[in-house]
Order: structure tokens, then C-alpha cells, then sequence
């Protein structure tokens, strides 16, 4: 049996029920966040899992893997800490704060710390532009928004993350 | 009453469902399903002047008419994709009056003869897709969605999807390649979606704030509706405001209001007591327009911004002050398009690879004035030669900003210009 059939089939089931039985290829984005769930990131495994799940090639649910941004095919923190710092977030300060976390943290944009519990990764427009700075997180549990946001704030954020990992 | 689309902020109730219901709600569905034929909703639409709220500002009710009757089944897409920098109001109406957007969806899908509608949010909308998850089941057990509706054959269910962060998708094609679990990239056209949408079947792709006037229209009437806003763009419309300003938000306004009462007396002013400079009013899609008198008392409207050089668009007003300087500001808006480019067209997949090199060299002194030059002529290679409108947008703050604010380009290369250089500065803004 498909391993992510058996470990989530309700789920998939009521997935594929969204969209005609004819065009369930229409469920592979929501079939990437479930697998994405398991390890913050999609595997080799899991692209053959969908793949057989949607009748395509594990070829074409990796192009989907790499076009958008909110699927990853490396592993991460256990916590991605997306900061916007599009235009009208930059026009409010969000490259300083950016800076500021990441001098804070000792990593860069694209890094992750070195006890693996946060990716600081930089992003395009999050529709928050009202509230900059800001940024989401996007973990096991789904995408978070926090909105008027300080460098204090976010490390502050980013310890309890760690409290709660034993770091 | 003032408010159409931000109507939580005077009932803040009305993001429940038996607080939705206690405003009428539901009543303008009820009344076009027992009442009123698909065509008399089309018209009734037609007849109000209610404008696309995505960004083009087309006919609502002209685009509904466009449906294909000659194939089924139809399909009615929400563009819910919102990915716009300097746009953040189709957030607000469905995490605070969701109720009223999905009577919207209803009353389209009812007036072209769908019988599934999926509304695709951006992936980022996660606690958003299941909050409207959630008003999705209570309406199903309401009998609100389903089959057999208040008594008539219209059946309706209402679906969310979540997209995965691509700014591409708010393109309508492009959206209907990604929900059909494709790469978002547009499709050749025509044809276009009334005709061969989702699945290749007729589909009407609408925008968020635009479904959710339409239950208000049904209800208290067309000519009620065109109270608000000017003859040619009816209603009211919600303008982001952003950037410089001392108090950014949604503010829902007449069309027509001008830029000068939207940034000073509702925004509060530019911020810090600085003088302000450029305006975008489209977001970062849009032309920069010099902020002096004359663009400051032009009405908000999709008729009169295009007389000050640029596009109402979604209304995503993103303000400057003067602090900035363009480079940087082109350089920003190009890491943006090059990175949203979905590459299936040479001009935008290799356009916005250029413009982005040669915006960073501006910034970080490394050009010349031949590397300005170079920027306004690739940008105006890119502009209208590319599968969808990504690669006009992303020559707009280029072309405009180096047209219309050339000092600063000056200032950062380090030379004057020569005269066969400043007769190639022409004007080049086709708005």
C-alpha cells in the first residue's frame, strides 16, 4: 500500500473529493503539504508516494516542488522564519529588521542555527504590507502571521521555540 | 451607512454566521433563487457598473454574460491569490466579513450556472483557508450550500485551495494551471476562461472585494449602489494605503476620492513630517507618479489616474517620501519581478534577469549612464511582448521612475547626461 495512503488516508480521501475524480491532479499541492508535514521538507520518497496517489510522475510533482516557494526539498529548521522584506515592508524598515534578527540569531538569509530550530529565510510580498515589519512561520502545524513586529519581539519568539525544544 | 465591503467594522458580529444573518444576510441569494432568472441576475449586475476589483476594472456583469452555454459544467474560480506588494484588503474582508463574500460566490455561480466554485488563496492564507473552512460547514449545515438551495434545483458546494507562494497566480491562466496542479503559468490567449476555463470548461475568475459588493447590489438595488462612486466607476472601493504614511490600512472610500484626502486625512500624513515624493498607486506593478499638486487632487478612479500617468489597478497606494532615492527603489521592485517571473516567456524570464543586474549596479555605483540607458531599453523590449501582464509590470517603476525622476539617476552615476542620451529619456509611460 501507498505509505502516505496508509498513514493519512482520510485525509487524502477527503483531499481528492474536492475536485472531479477525473482531474485529481488538482490534489497535488494539497498532497505536498501533507507529506511536507512529516519532515518540514518533501522527499525523494514522497514525490513517488503523490506521484502513484495522482497517476503522474514523480518528475512532474517535483516541478511543482520547485516552482513554489512554500514547498522545500531540503531540510530546515523546525521553524522557517519568513521575513517580507518587499518594498512596502522595506519602506517601513523590514531590511533593517531582517539585518537585526540575523545578526541576533548568527545567521544569514537562506540559514539555519545551528541547533536546527530556526530557518531565517527572506521573502517576497506577504500582503501584510500595513503592519511591516513582519513575517509568517511556517512549521509542521501550518503558516502563522505575526504582524508589528521588533527584533526583541521575534527573539523573544524564538527563545520560547527553543525552551520548548529543550535548547 | 458608508461601508459595502468592510461592513464588520460597523457590525462587528457580522463575521458569524446568525450575526450575518441578523444584516439580511442570505436574503439577496434567496431572493435571485426563488425570484429571479441567471440572465436577470446578469443584467441587474451589468446595470449597477460594478468593476472588476482585481486590477483591470472590466464589467462584472459583461463578463458574466461571456459564459459559454454551449458546454458544461461551469465553474466559478475566486481569485483570492492577493499577492500584490501594497495589497492586503482581500485578506480583511475574509477573515472579518467572510460570510458576505461567499453569499458572492453564490450569487455568481448561481447567475452563470456553476455548481462548484473554488476559491484559490495564496498558500501564505493558511489560518485563513481554515477559518473560510470552517464558514464553508457552517453554511452546509445551515443548508445554506448543497443541493436542492432554498427550495429551487440550484445546488452549490464552495471549496477552498491553497496555493504555494507564486505571485504569478493572481494572473487568471496562470491561477487555473495552478489549481488544475500545474506550473502557474498563463495560457496563450484567447480563449479566454468564459469559454475554456478550469478543467477546459466555462469559468468566471473573479477577485475577492469584487464578489462581495454583489450581495449589497441585489439587496438594496442599483441605483443605491451608484450613490456611491462616479458615473463611469460606481461603488465604493477599498485603497491600501502603505509605505511613508502615518497610518497605513484599508480604507474603504468612494471611487473618485482623491489621493490628497486618502493620504492626509485618513492616512495621517507622510510619516516623520517628511515631504512626500512619488506614488504608486497600483502597487509595485504601477507607474511612479510624481506627487505634486496635480496628482494629489486626482480622484481615485480608473478613469482619472490614467490622466496623471498611471493605473488604479487593485488600488494598492504605496507612498514615498523623500528620503528615497529611485535606484533603490527600482532595484527592490526588480528583486521582486525577476524572482516572480514564472519563466515560460523570453522577454519576462530574460528581461527581468537583466533589469535586476542592471538596477543592482546602479545602486551600488558600479554604472554608467550607458547602463541607464541600457535599463530604459531593455524594460521598454520587455513591455508589451510578453504571454501576460507580469512583464509589463515589471518595467513600469523602471520606465517611469527614470523618466520622471532622472535627478536621481544623475546623482547616483556620477554624470550629467549627454544630449543624444537625454533625447533617448522620452517619455515612454503609455498610460
Amino acid at each position: 500500500m501507498n505509505p502516505l495512503r496508509e498513514r493519512y488516508g482520510q485525509e487524502i480521501d477527503e483531499i481528492l473529493a474536492k475536485y472531479p475524480p477525473e482531474q485529481k491532479r488538482s490534489a497535488v499541492m494539497p498532497l505536498l503539504y501533507v507529506a511536507q508535514r512529516e519532515h518540514g521538507y518533501v522527499t525523494r520518497e514522497h514525490l513517488g508516494q503523490i506521484g502513484e496517489l495522482l497517476a503522474i510522475s514523480a518528475t512532474e510533482v517535483s516541478s511543482i516542488v520547485g516552482f513554489y516557494t512554500l514547498y522545500h526539498d531540503k531540510p530546515g529548521g523546525k521553524y522557517r522564519l519568513q521575513i517580507c522584506n518587499d518594498l512596502p515592508c522595506a519602506l517601513r524598515g523590514a531590511d533593517a529588521f531582517l539585518d537585526g534578527v540575523c545578526d541576533h540569531l548568527g545567521v544569514k538569509p537562506g540559514e539555519t542555527t545551528e541547533d536546527g530550530v530556526v530557518s531565517v529565510e527572506a521573502v517576497m510580498c506577504l500582503a501584510a504590507c500595513d503592519k511591516a515589519p513582519m513575517f509568517q512561520v511556517q512549521s509542521a502545524e501550518g503558516i502563522s502571521y505575526h504582524e508589528n513586529q521588533t527584533v526583541a519581539s521575534t527573539i523573544a519568539l524564538v527563545d520560547e521555540w527553543r525552551k520548548e525544544e529543550g535548547k | 451607512m458608508n461601508e459595502i465591503l468592510l461592513r464588520h467594522r460597523e457590525f462587528p458580529e457580522i463575521g458569524q454566521l446568525a450575526g450575518y444573518r441578523q444584516q439580511a444576510g442570505f436574503e439577496a441569494i434567496k431572493q435571485a433563487v426563488t425570484g429571479m432568472q441567471p440572465d436577470e441576475l446578469i443584467e441587474l449586475v451589468k446595470a449597477s457598473g460594478l468593476r472588476g476589483r482585481g486590477g483591470a476594472g472590466f464589467s462584472t456583469g459583461m463578463k458574466w454574460s461571456f459564459i459559454d452555454k454551449n458546454a458544461w459544467p461551469h465553474y466559478v474560480v475566486v481569485n483570492a491569490d492577493e499577492s500584490e506588494p501594497g495589497t492586503f484588503k482581500d485578506r480583511e474582508i475574509m477573515e472579518r466579513n467572510p460570510f458576505q463574500f461567499l453569499e458572492g460566490v453564490m450569487l455568481c455561480a448561481y447567475a452563470v450556472g456553476a455548481h462548484a466554485a473554488y476559491i484559490y488563496l495564496r498558500g501564505e492564507f493558511w489560518e485563513l483557508a481554515a477559518h473560510l473552512d470552517a464558514c464553508i460547514a457552517e453554511m452546509e449545515k445551515d443548508g445554506l450550500l448543497g443541493d436542492g438551495l432554498f427550495g429551487s434545483d440550484f445546488n452549490l458546494r464552495i471549496y477552498t485551495h491553497l496555493g504555494a507562494g507564486a505571485y504569478i497566480c493572481g494572473e487568471e491562466t496562470a491561477l487555473l494551471e495552478s489549481l488544475e496542479g500545474k506550473l502557474g503559468q498563463p495560457r496563450l490567449r484567447p480563449p479566454f476562461p468564459p469559454s475554456f476555463g478550469l478543467y477546459g470548461k466555462p469559468t468566471i475568475v473573479n477577485n475577492v472585494e469584487t464578489l462581495t459588493n454583489v450581495p449589497m447590489i441585489v439587496h438594496k438595488g442599483v441605483d443605491w449602489f451608484r450613490g456611491f462612486g462616479t458615473e463611469k466607476s460606481p461603488g465604493n472601493k477599498i485603497f491600501s494605503l502603505s509605505g511613508h504614511v502615518v497610518k497605513p490600512g484599508n480604507y474603504e472610500l468612494p471611487l473618485g476620492t482623491t489621493f490628497r484626502e486618502l493620504i492626509y486625512t485618513h492616512g495621517g500624513g507622510i510619516l516623520d513630517g517628511h515631504a512626500i515624493k512619488a506614488i504608486m498607486p497600483a502597487g509595485a506593478s504601477s507607474s511612479l507618479i510624481v506627487a505634486d499638486d496635480k496628482a494629489l487632487d486626482t480622484p481615485m478612479d480608473y478613469e482619472s489616474v490614467p490622466s496623471v500617468g498611471a493605473m488604479l489597478g487593485s488600488a494598492s497606494i504605496i507612498v514615498v517620501d523623500e528620503t528615497v532615492s529611485m535606484d533603490w527603489l527600482i532595484n527592490k521592485t526588480m528583486h521582486f519581478f525577476q524572482h516572480e517571473s514564472c519563466g515560460k516567456c523570453t522577454p519576462c524570464r530574460e528581461g527581468t534577469y537583466w533589469m535586476r543586474h542592471l538596477t543592482e549596479r546602479i545602486h551600488h555605483n558600479q554604472a554608467t549612464w550607458d547602463d541607464v540607458i541600457m535599463l530604459q531599453d531593455v524594460a521598454s523590449n520587455v513591455k508589451g511582448k510578453c504571454l501576460c501582464a507580469l512583464g509589463d509590470f515589471s518595467t513600469e517603476a523602471v520606465i517611469s521612475s527614470i523618466t520622471r525622476f532622472r535627478s536621481d539617476f544623475e546623482a547616483k552615476v556620477g554624470a550629467p547626461l549627454s544630449a543624444p542620451a537625454q533625447a533617448d529619456l522620452k517619455e515612454q509611460v503609455s498610460n
